[in-house]
Protein backbone atom coordinates (compact mmCIF):
# COMPACT_ATOMS: atom_id res chain seq x y z
CA UNK A 1 0.00 0.00 0.00
CA UNK A 2 2.71 1.95 0.83
CA UNK A 3 3.90 2.16 -3.29
CA UNK A 4 0.82 4.41 -3.20
CA UNK A 5 1.96 7.39 -1.46
CA UNK A 6 5.42 7.47 -2.96
CA UNK A 7 3.13 7.69 -6.27
CA UNK A 8 0.68 10.58 -5.53
CA UNK A 9 3.77 12.18 -3.88
CA UNK A 10 5.92 11.69 -7.03
CA UNK A 11 3.10 13.35 -8.55
CA UNK A 12 2.31 15.94 -6.78
CA UNK A 13 5.84 17.32 -6.68
CA UNK A 14 6.19 17.03 -10.42
CA UNK A 15 2.64 19.04 -10.68
CA UNK A 16 3.94 21.62 -8.18
CA UNK A 17 7.36 22.11 -10.18
CA UNK A 18 5.01 22.56 -13.76
CA UNK A 19 2.84 25.62 -11.53
CA UNK A 20 5.72 27.42 -10.88
CA UNK A 21 7.51 26.82 -14.01
CA UNK A 22 4.80 27.33 -16.56
CA UNK A 23 4.09 30.82 -18.19
CA UNK A 24 0.49 30.11 -19.05
CA UNK A 25 -1.84 31.18 -16.36
CA UNK A 26 -4.63 28.48 -17.26
CA UNK A 27 -2.33 25.93 -17.68
CA UNK A 28 -0.49 26.45 -14.11
CA UNK A 29 -3.88 26.12 -12.43
CA UNK A 30 -4.82 22.70 -15.00
CA UNK A 31 -1.53 21.70 -13.15
CA UNK A 32 -2.34 22.70 -9.28
CA UNK A 33 -5.45 20.91 -9.49
CA UNK A 34 -3.75 17.85 -10.27
CA UNK A 35 -1.19 18.22 -7.87
CA UNK A 36 -4.37 19.56 -4.69
CA UNK A 37 -5.70 15.95 -6.02
CA UNK A 38 -2.99 13.94 -5.28
CA UNK A 39 -2.51 15.62 -2.05
CA UNK A 40 -6.31 14.90 -1.20
CA UNK A 41 -5.00 11.15 -2.54
CA UNK A 42 -2.44 11.46 0.02
CA UNK A 43 -4.78 12.50 3.35
CA UNK A 44 -6.81 9.43 2.43
CA UNK A 45 -3.79 7.58 2.78
CA UNK A 46 -2.80 9.15 5.84
CA UNK A 47 -6.25 8.33 7.43
CA UNK A 48 -8.02 11.78 7.00
CA UNK A 49 -11.04 11.29 4.60
CA UNK A 50 -13.14 14.07 5.45
CA UNK A 51 -9.93 15.98 5.19
CA UNK A 52 -9.65 14.69 1.91
CA UNK A 53 -12.80 15.67 0.20
CA UNK A 54 -12.65 18.91 2.10
CA UNK A 55 -9.07 19.70 0.22
CA UNK A 56 -11.33 18.41 -3.50
CA UNK A 57 -14.22 20.58 -2.68
CA UNK A 58 -12.83 23.20 -1.53
CA UNK A 59 -9.39 23.45 -2.59
CA UNK A 60 -9.60 22.13 -6.10
CA UNK A 61 -13.20 23.50 -6.49
CA UNK A 62 -13.85 26.87 -4.99
CA UNK A 63 -10.77 28.47 -4.43
CA UNK A 64 -9.23 27.40 -8.13
CA UNK A 65 -12.59 28.48 -9.08
CA UNK A 66 -11.96 31.58 -7.83
CA UNK A 67 -8.76 31.95 -9.79
CA UNK A 68 -10.01 30.78 -12.84
CA UNK A 69 -12.35 33.46 -12.69
CA UNK A 70 -10.08 36.52 -12.05
CA UNK A 71 -7.14 34.95 -15.27
CA UNK A 72 -10.54 34.87 -17.60
CA UNK A 73 -11.30 38.90 -16.31
CA UNK A 74 -7.81 39.95 -16.36
CA UNK A 75 -6.86 38.16 -20.02
CA UNK A 76 -6.98 40.35 -23.03
CA UNK A 77 -9.58 39.23 -25.94
CA UNK A 78 -7.06 38.00 -28.52
CA UNK A 79 -4.72 36.11 -25.47
CA UNK A 80 -8.10 34.50 -24.84
CA UNK A 81 -8.86 33.50 -28.06
CA UNK A 82 -5.55 32.20 -28.48
CA UNK A 83 -5.03 29.74 -25.46
CA UNK A 84 -8.63 28.55 -26.37
CA UNK A 85 -7.01 27.82 -29.48
CA UNK A 86 -3.82 25.74 -27.90
CA UNK A 87 -6.43 24.21 -25.74
CA UNK A 88 -7.68 21.88 -28.90
CA UNK A 89 -4.03 21.22 -29.79
CA UNK A 90 -2.74 17.26 -28.14
CA UNK A 91 -0.12 18.83 -26.36
CA UNK A 92 -1.18 20.92 -23.94
CA UNK A 93 -3.91 18.83 -22.41
CA UNK A 94 -1.22 16.06 -22.77
CA UNK A 95 0.88 17.44 -19.43
CA UNK A 96 -1.84 17.49 -17.00
CA UNK A 97 -3.45 14.43 -18.42
CA UNK A 98 -0.89 11.92 -17.53
CA UNK A 99 -0.78 12.36 -14.17
CA UNK A 100 -4.52 13.16 -13.92
CA UNK A 101 -4.85 9.42 -15.23
CA UNK A 102 -1.93 7.98 -12.88
CA UNK A 103 -4.31 9.45 -9.71
CA UNK A 104 -7.53 7.47 -11.67
CA UNK A 105 -5.30 4.37 -11.81
CA UNK A 106 -4.70 4.50 -7.77
CA UNK A 107 -8.53 5.76 -7.30
CA UNK A 108 -9.87 2.24 -9.16
CA UNK A 109 -6.99 0.27 -6.89
CA UNK A 110 -8.33 1.62 -3.95
CA UNK A 111 -11.87 1.20 -5.02
CA UNK A 112 -11.15 -2.15 -5.90
CA UNK A 113 -8.93 -3.21 -3.33
CA UNK A 114 -11.90 -3.91 -1.06
CA UNK A 115 -12.73 -2.59 2.98
CA UNK A 116 -10.04 -5.12 4.50
CA UNK A 117 -6.82 -3.29 2.62
CA UNK A 118 -8.84 0.04 2.97
CA UNK A 119 -10.85 -0.16 6.17
CA UNK A 120 -13.61 2.41 6.06
CA UNK A 121 -13.33 3.45 9.93
CA UNK A 122 -9.35 3.59 9.87
CA UNK A 123 -8.15 6.72 10.90
CA UNK A 124 -9.90 9.47 12.31
CA UNK A 125 -13.32 9.70 10.57
CA UNK A 126 -15.96 12.59 10.40
CA UNK A 127 -17.11 11.54 13.99
CA UNK A 128 -14.67 11.48 16.12
CA UNK A 129 -13.26 14.98 13.84
CA UNK A 130 -16.62 16.64 14.81
CA UNK A 131 -16.55 15.77 18.62
CA UNK A 132 -13.32 17.14 18.98
CA UNK A 133 -13.95 20.37 16.61
CA UNK A 134 -17.06 21.57 18.47
CA UNK A 135 -16.04 20.22 21.28
CA UNK A 136 -12.79 21.68 22.89
CA UNK A 137 -12.30 23.97 19.47
CA UNK A 138 -15.70 25.93 19.34
CA UNK A 139 -13.66 29.08 20.28
CA UNK A 140 -11.85 28.36 17.40
CA UNK A 141 -14.90 27.70 14.54
CA UNK A 142 -16.59 31.37 15.55
CA UNK A 143 -12.87 32.77 14.50
CA UNK A 144 -12.91 31.17 11.47
CA UNK A 145 -16.90 32.11 10.95
CA UNK A 146 -15.79 35.81 11.68
CA UNK A 147 -12.52 35.87 9.62
CA UNK A 148 -14.64 34.49 6.72
CA UNK A 149 -17.04 37.10 7.41
CA UNK A 150 -13.97 39.92 7.46
CA UNK A 151 -12.51 38.13 4.30
CA UNK A 152 -16.25 38.44 2.25
CA UNK A 153 -16.16 42.01 3.39
CA UNK A 154 -12.83 43.14 2.59
CA UNK A 155 -13.00 41.58 -0.97
CA UNK A 156 -16.95 43.04 -1.20
CA UNK A 157 -14.84 46.93 -0.71
CA UNK A 158 -12.18 45.84 -2.67
CA UNK A 159 -12.91 44.51 -5.77
CA UNK A 160 -15.83 47.66 -6.02
CA UNK A 161 -15.11 50.05 -9.22
CA UNK A 162 -13.04 52.84 -7.83
CA UNK A 163 -15.40 55.73 -6.84
CA UNK A 164 -15.04 59.27 -8.45
CA UNK A 165 -11.88 60.79 -6.54
CA UNK A 166 -13.58 63.76 -4.02
CA UNK A 167 -12.66 67.01 -4.89
CA UNK A 168 -10.68 67.86 -1.83
CA UNK A 169 -8.06 64.98 -2.20
CA UNK A 170 -8.68 63.11 0.84
CA UNK A 171 -6.52 60.02 -0.03
CA UNK A 172 -8.20 56.95 1.45
CA UNK B 1 -3.46 0.18 6.43
CA UNK B 2 -0.65 2.18 5.23
CA UNK B 3 2.90 2.24 6.99
CA UNK B 4 4.51 4.60 5.56
CA UNK B 5 6.83 6.35 8.43
CA UNK B 6 5.73 9.86 9.35
CA UNK B 7 8.83 11.50 8.54
CA UNK B 8 8.60 10.65 4.64
CA UNK B 9 5.05 12.50 4.41
CA UNK B 10 6.92 15.78 6.87
CA UNK B 11 9.67 15.61 3.97
CA UNK B 12 6.97 15.58 0.85
CA UNK B 13 4.77 18.50 3.11
CA UNK B 14 8.63 20.35 3.11
CA UNK B 15 9.32 19.87 -0.64
CA UNK B 16 6.34 21.09 -1.94
CA UNK B 17 6.58 23.83 0.41
CA UNK B 18 10.12 24.61 -0.49
CA UNK B 19 8.27 24.65 -4.25
CA UNK B 20 6.23 27.22 -3.15
CA UNK B 21 8.16 29.45 -1.71
CA UNK B 22 10.45 29.37 -4.81
CA UNK B 23 7.26 30.10 -6.88
CA UNK B 24 6.65 33.43 -5.06
CA UNK B 25 10.31 34.57 -4.90
CA UNK B 26 11.00 33.70 -8.39
CA UNK B 27 7.74 34.43 -10.36
CA UNK B 28 6.82 38.15 -10.86
CA UNK B 29 3.33 37.60 -12.21
CA UNK B 30 1.07 38.64 -8.85
CA UNK B 31 -1.21 35.53 -10.30
CA UNK B 32 2.01 33.21 -9.84
CA UNK B 33 2.66 34.99 -6.56
CA UNK B 34 -0.25 33.58 -4.86
CA UNK B 35 -0.57 30.31 -6.84
CA UNK B 36 2.98 30.03 -4.74
CA UNK B 37 0.96 31.05 -1.42
CA UNK B 38 -1.38 28.64 -2.13
CA UNK B 39 0.74 25.98 -2.42
CA UNK B 40 2.61 26.97 1.01
CA UNK B 41 -0.31 26.79 2.75
CA UNK B 42 -1.23 23.52 1.35
CA UNK B 43 2.01 21.91 2.12
CA UNK B 44 1.65 23.18 6.33
CA UNK B 45 -1.82 21.55 5.63
CA UNK B 46 -0.38 18.21 4.50
CA UNK B 47 2.01 18.16 7.77
CA UNK B 48 -0.02 18.50 10.16
CA UNK B 49 -2.10 15.83 8.52
CA UNK B 50 0.94 13.89 8.85
CA UNK B 51 0.84 14.71 12.47
CA UNK B 52 -2.31 13.84 13.06
CA UNK B 53 -1.54 10.41 11.38
CA UNK B 54 1.27 9.65 13.79
CA UNK B 55 -0.43 10.52 16.79
CA UNK B 56 -3.71 9.30 15.64
CA UNK B 57 -5.46 12.23 17.31
CA UNK B 58 -8.10 14.45 15.00
CA UNK B 59 -6.30 17.27 16.28
CA UNK B 60 -4.38 17.48 12.99
CA UNK B 61 -7.07 17.45 10.76
CA UNK B 62 -8.77 20.65 12.72
CA UNK B 63 -5.61 22.55 12.19
CA UNK B 64 -6.37 21.82 8.67
CA UNK B 65 -9.82 23.09 8.83
CA UNK B 66 -8.20 26.53 9.64
CA UNK B 67 -5.49 26.81 7.68
CA UNK B 68 -8.60 25.76 4.72
CA UNK B 69 -11.06 28.37 6.09
CA UNK B 70 -7.44 31.11 6.75
CA UNK B 71 -6.62 29.78 3.05
CA UNK B 72 -10.09 30.84 1.44
CA UNK B 73 -10.31 34.21 3.26
CA UNK B 74 -6.99 35.08 1.95
CA UNK B 75 -7.57 34.09 -1.61
CA UNK B 76 -10.36 36.36 -1.73
CA UNK B 77 -8.94 39.20 -0.17
CA UNK B 78 -5.86 38.68 -2.43
CA UNK B 79 -7.53 38.31 -5.82
CA UNK B 80 -9.80 41.29 -5.25
CA UNK B 81 -6.80 43.17 -4.68
CA UNK B 82 -5.48 41.76 -7.74
CA UNK B 83 -8.35 43.11 -9.53
CA UNK B 84 -7.91 46.87 -7.84
CA UNK B 85 -4.37 46.51 -9.14
CA UNK B 86 -4.97 45.88 -12.51
CA UNK B 87 -7.40 48.44 -12.78
CA UNK B 88 -4.99 50.52 -11.23
CA UNK B 89 -1.33 49.99 -13.51
CA UNK B 90 -2.71 47.67 -15.83
CA UNK B 91 -0.09 45.02 -15.90
CA UNK B 92 0.29 41.91 -13.09
CA UNK B 93 3.74 42.40 -13.27
CA UNK B 94 4.55 43.13 -9.61
CA UNK B 95 7.98 44.83 -9.94
CA UNK B 96 5.89 47.79 -12.02
CA UNK B 97 3.97 48.08 -8.22
CA UNK B 98 6.88 50.50 -7.13
CA UNK B 99 5.66 53.69 -6.36
CA UNK B 100 6.39 53.56 -2.43
CA UNK B 101 9.94 52.47 -4.22
CA UNK B 102 10.20 49.49 -1.83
Amino acid sequence: MNVLFYIAGAVAVFCTIMVITNFNAVHALLYLIVSLLSVALIFFLLGAPFAAALEIIVYAGAIMVLFVFVVMMLNPESQAIRSRKQLLHPWTWFGPAVPAAILLGELIYVLTAGSSTFPVNAGVGPHALSRTLFGPYVLGVELASILLMAGLVGAYHLARPEAPRAPEGDDR
Amino acid sequence: MITVPTSHALFLAGVLFLLGLMGVIVRRNIIFILLGLEIMLNASGLAFIAAGFHWGRPDGQIMFLFILAMAAAEVSVGLALVLQLYHRIHTLDADQADKMRG
